[in-house]
């Protein structure tokens, strides 16, 4: 979206040096600020069941755009971006084994809670 | 830690003749060094997201476990005073980015003006945190396990003073009273809490850090010391500092924007 | 007689500069190298302190069960807890990959250090501040969690010991991160131009897959010890049931690291042991891609076999099923090692020096340690093993017999450059049979009694329990392992002032490291750029008599190694190296 505004004349290229233009920094970061207010409006709204996937997604969108531009991976060797993909990879692993475990035993937890919990009154 | 990557690189002790100014004895290139920096930081910044993925993995469990829970909770937070840090840290990370900009056109006095202006956003970060958190301690809405925490099964447990204090406890206008909860739900409410501090103040703890970081690469802005082949130092830091923005981007919606 | 190439007289890495602070403060990794192997030494007495304090209080006979004090079974809990926390913390897991990484992986790479020598200072720095923070625990109290640290009990009534320990742990921890990033990086980025990744040596491949689960893992440990210090101090109650909380997800986060880290302390030893058996039998290594790639795939299997060591502990039947049929999997690529390095062998001209004696004696070990750990994968028999000794002679023969016998052969093979002089023939593989001979008296009859019900970590027995026998091999067997492995130390300590000065390529190796004179100069080579060729092609190299070690066929005019030294190849006999000069 904003890499419409990638401006040619601010390319200085010393070798190692790739600046991002400034006009596509602010655009990201207006657009960011955007996303943010978004994010809120439609967290004070309802949506049967959805809310955590559009929040989850908003949030997506944004990390994308910091990583992509301001953290410059759009310009960096794509194997840069493999590794950060990898680590979510890797905690989406460690949450999905973890996340079907704890569902099946949560019952024995919630029953010694029951049985254990006194109540002075 | 992540300062020390960087400064494997910066400081350039350099010997050989030939060698560049800003080349490290056993690098054969400045591409070679800013690349294996580049890489260096990415890994690090890998095991960052994995440091972090333990309480993601706590927040989801329990959400899951106990939406309910997780939604009364997100009352006790300040939804607008959430969004202003965020837009604040999304400020800073703007101001990084254009540093590493102004480092790489060798802009000194830019550079030095994007640092201050990121630093002064980090403090400002910690300050409105600070008043989130003592709003909190002041309330008794703390983890189960805290003296003052008025979030537990019995109500003997809790102290004399919240319980005359805490407008959580008594109800008030629109909060529900957390004495009148089932003792089940209350104590489970303490857990949402001890998610809520456990990540608010690990990454705090990471914006701290970032604020030496950032200090230490605004003392060698102003010595000069970056340019267009040398601003490896502010590069990395200004990933990290990305990378403590990217955490904050999911810890919003997450905490504070539970419907 | 001096060989040639060796450099003890001249200019090297151990006597350019001196003092105190020239060693502690390097950011040469050679040096680094050497102070991460004589600390993590130091680590090993402390721990094998507590081992021999263990099977002396289980020795039949020797401390009367039914008259034992609660102090001494505080004690033999402390000892057993210590044991394991210092042998894997601050002994198995920088052995290998901080001590010989560090000394080897640059120079294997033809480059002048690693890719950030100040963080591999500081990872080092950071190993002694853990090791100082573990040590502190001796004097607050007792350390009697077992090196796991389960909460309730560890953040409940147990001791402050544990508030020291989980610091250690956290601070080393980053040690192991940042060696493994170093690294990584330093693989990625310091191949010599005509280095591919497929002509890497192996050794390097199984550093490089170690700093991957490095980075991967250990962060989740610093996380979990740091919830556990807040759960300890502040409870917060994320682990405690009493605070809604759930002990059994401190398991997960626990073993998400330390199933791997078992990878961290294994892998490096495999490494080593591709470089012993290409060189020591003078054949290229049989099948390079599969060891490489077996290396890669162990790594990334380790992360999803953790639910086996929770069978018992609460985690749900589904999940056990899964994780007991995803275990199997590590098995396939640790055959295609062994069955490689076997393969190696055949037919090639083995040459039993004592680093090839402990290689091929870790096939023997290895095999008995890996094949046990599929009856514990297994739901059904690990019901009856579960918490008895047959795991514990399981993990010993896996982490003692591969990855200790792994790092002592290491340090043998790589002993000549570290130090310029050779360790005795006769002596080191005198200490090399002790040892191996009281490591298999140790743990196997644990085997047999571990299946017949005995559980571990008990402080005595007593006779009509009917383990006597199997304590009282086990302790005799451990004595003879420690005289074993005090021998071991002391040939290398004799060599090092009194040893045959060693040449530059006494075993005939043709990676990068053995093309530098012995011990190598400070920036680790006299000359650029490297040929590069096939790393286990053995006839780029003969035996010279004159030089009693290896030079090169084709020496390049520049070689300093060769320079003052007439061409005059003799077949090669393994038993003359090391005869008496």
């Amino acid at each position: 979206m904003a890499d419409s505004s990638h401006n040619h004349d601010a390319h200085d290229d010393h070798g190692l040096a790739h600046p991002v233009p400034l006009k596509l920094l602010f655009a990201v970061f207006f657009t960011l600020v955007g996303l943010t207010i978004l994010t809120v409006i439609t967290g004070q709204m309802t949506f049967a069941g959805f809310d955590l996937a559009l929040a989850m997604v908003i949030a997506t969108c944004k990390a994308t755009l910091v990583c992509l531009i301001f953290m410059h991976l759009k310009y960096d060797k794509p194997f840069l971006g493999m590794i950060f993909l990898f680590s979510v990879l890797f905690v989406g692993l460690f949450l999905a084994f973890t996340f079907l475990d704890s569902n099946e035993y949560n019952a024995d937890i919630n029953a010694w809670v029951r049985d254990n919990m006194t109540i002075s009154q | 830690m992540s300062s020390t990557t960087a400064d494997a690189h910066a400081g350039g002790h350099g010997h050989g003749h030939d060698h560049p100014k800003h080349l490290a004895h056993h690098f054969e290139t400045l591409e070679q060094q800013y690349g294996s920096g580049k890489l260096g930081i990415w890994t690090f910044l890998l095991t960052e997201v994995l440091f972090f993925s333990a309480l993601f993995v706590a927040y989801t469990m329990y959400r899951a476990q106990y939406p309910e829970v997780f939604q009364f909770a997100s009352q006790y937070l300040d939804t607008n005073l959430g969004a202003i840090n965020t837009i604040v840290l999304l400020f800073s990370s703007l101001t990084v980015a254009w540093g590493v900009r102004n480092a790489m056109l060798g802009q000194h006095k830019m550079l030095c003006i994007n640092l201050l202006l990121t630093l002064a956003c980090a403090g400002g970060f910690m300050g409105i945190k600070y008043v989130e958190y003592s709003h909190k301690f002041h309330e008794g809405t703390l983890w189960g396990g805290h003296v003052d925490s008025i979030f537990k099964a019995d109500p003997a447990d809790i102290s004399e003073t919240m319980k005359e204090h805490s407008h959580a406890w008594n109800g008030d206008g629109e909060l529900v009273a957390v004495k009148d909860l089932d003792p089940v739900f209350r104590q489970r409410l303490g857990l949402f809490f001890a998610v809520y501090f456990c990540l608010t103040g690990l990454h705090g703890i990471h914006v701290l850090i970032g604020m030496i970081l950032l200090t230490w690469l605004l003392l060698r802005a102003m010595k000069k010391e970056f340019g267009p082949d040398h601003f490896g130092a502010i590069d990395f830091g200004g990933l990290y500092w990305h990378l403590v923005d990217l955490i904050w981007i999911f810890l919003f919606p997450l905490l504070y924007l539970i419907s | 007689m001096t060989p040639s190439t060796n450099t003890l007289e001249r200019t090297n890495y151990l006597n350019a500069t001196k003092g105190f602070m020239s060693w502690f403060w390097t950011i040469d990794h050679k040096r680094l190298g050497l102070m991460y192997m004589w600390s993590v030494v130091a680590a090993f007495i402390l721990g094998g302190f507590f081992a021999l304090k263990i099977r002396m209080t289980l020795m039949p006979g020797a401390v009367d069960f039914a008259s034992q004090t609660a102090e001494q079974m505080n004690a033999y809990n402390n000892a057993f807890t210590v044991h394991g926390a210092v042998m894997i913390f601050l002994v198995i897991i920088p052995s290998i990959p901080a001590a010989l990484g560090n000394f080897v992986v640059p120079m294997m790479l033809g480059a002048k250090d690693v890719a950030f020598p100040r963080l591999n200072r500081f990872s080092y720095h950071l190993w002694i501040i853990g090791a100082l923070l573990f040590t502190g625990t001796f004097f607050i109290g007792n350390l009697d969690t077992g090196w796991t640290f389960y909460p309730p009990y560890s953040t409940g009534s147990t001791d402050n010991t544990v508030i020291l320990a989980t610091l250690g742990a956290f601070v080393l921890g980053f040690s192991s991160i940042f060696t493994g990033l170093n690294f990584i990086v330093t693989i990625h980025k310091m191949r010599p131009a005509n280095m591919t990744w497929f002509r890497m040596p192996l050794f390097l491949w199984a550093i490089y897959a170690t700093a991957v689960i490095q980075i991967l893992a250990t962060p989740v440990i610093g996380i979990s010890l740091l919830l556990l210090l807040v759960e300890k101090t502040m409870s917060i109650g994320i682990f405690n049931p009493e605070l809604g909380g759930d002990p059994v997800f401190f398991q997960h986060l626990f073993w998400f690291y330390s199933h791997p880290a078992v990878y961290i302390m294994i892998l490096p030893g495999m490494g080593v042991m591709s470089e012993l058996f290409a060189t020591f039998s003078r054949k290229p290594i049989f099948g390079y891609k599969s060891i490489a790639m077996s290396s890669l795939a162990i790594a990334l299997f380790s992360f999803i076999v953790w639910g086996h060591h929770m069978f018992l502990s609460g985690q749900s039947q589904l999940m056990s099923v899964i994780f007991s049929a995803l275990t199997f999997s590590v098995a396939v690529p640790s055959a295609i090692k062994v069955f490689n390095w076997i393969a190696t062998m055949y037919k090639g001209s083995v040459a039993f020096t004592t680093p090839m004696i402990y290689g091929m004696s870790i096939i023997w070990l290895f095999g008995i340690g890996g094949l046990t750990g599929l009856f514990l994968a297994t739901l059904g028999t690990d019901v009856q093993f579960h918490d008895t000794y047959f795991v514990v002679a399981h993990f010993h023969y896996v982490m003692v017999g591969s990855a200790l016998f792994g790092f002592i052969g290491g340090i043998y093979y790589w002993w000549p450059k570290m130090y310029g002089r050779m360790a005795d023939n006769f002596w080191t593989k005198l200490a090399w049979f002790m040892s191996f001979i009281g490591f298999n008296l140790t743990f196997l009859p644990q085997f047999v009694g571990g299946s017949r019900g005995m559980p571990r970590r008990y402080a005595g027995y007593g006779t009509e329990a009917g383990y006597d026998s199997f304590n009282y091999w086990s302790t005799i067997g451990a004595m003879i392992l420690a005289v074993g492995l005090t021998m071991a130390l002391g040939t290398l300590i004799y060599s090092m002032f009194r040893g045959r000065k060693a040449p530059s390529n006494p075993w005939g190796g043709v990676t990068l490291e053995w093309q530098t004179p012995t011990p190598p100069p400070e920036h680790n080579f006299e000359i650029d750029a490297f040929p590069v060729g096939d790393p286990y092609d053995m006839n780029l190299c003969e035996y010279n008599g004159e030089e009693e070690g290896f030079l090169p066929v084709n020496p390049r005019a520049d070689d300093p190694c060769v320079a003052d030294v007439a061409i005059d190849p003799v077949y090669f006999e393994p038993e003359s190296e090391n005869a008496p000069a």
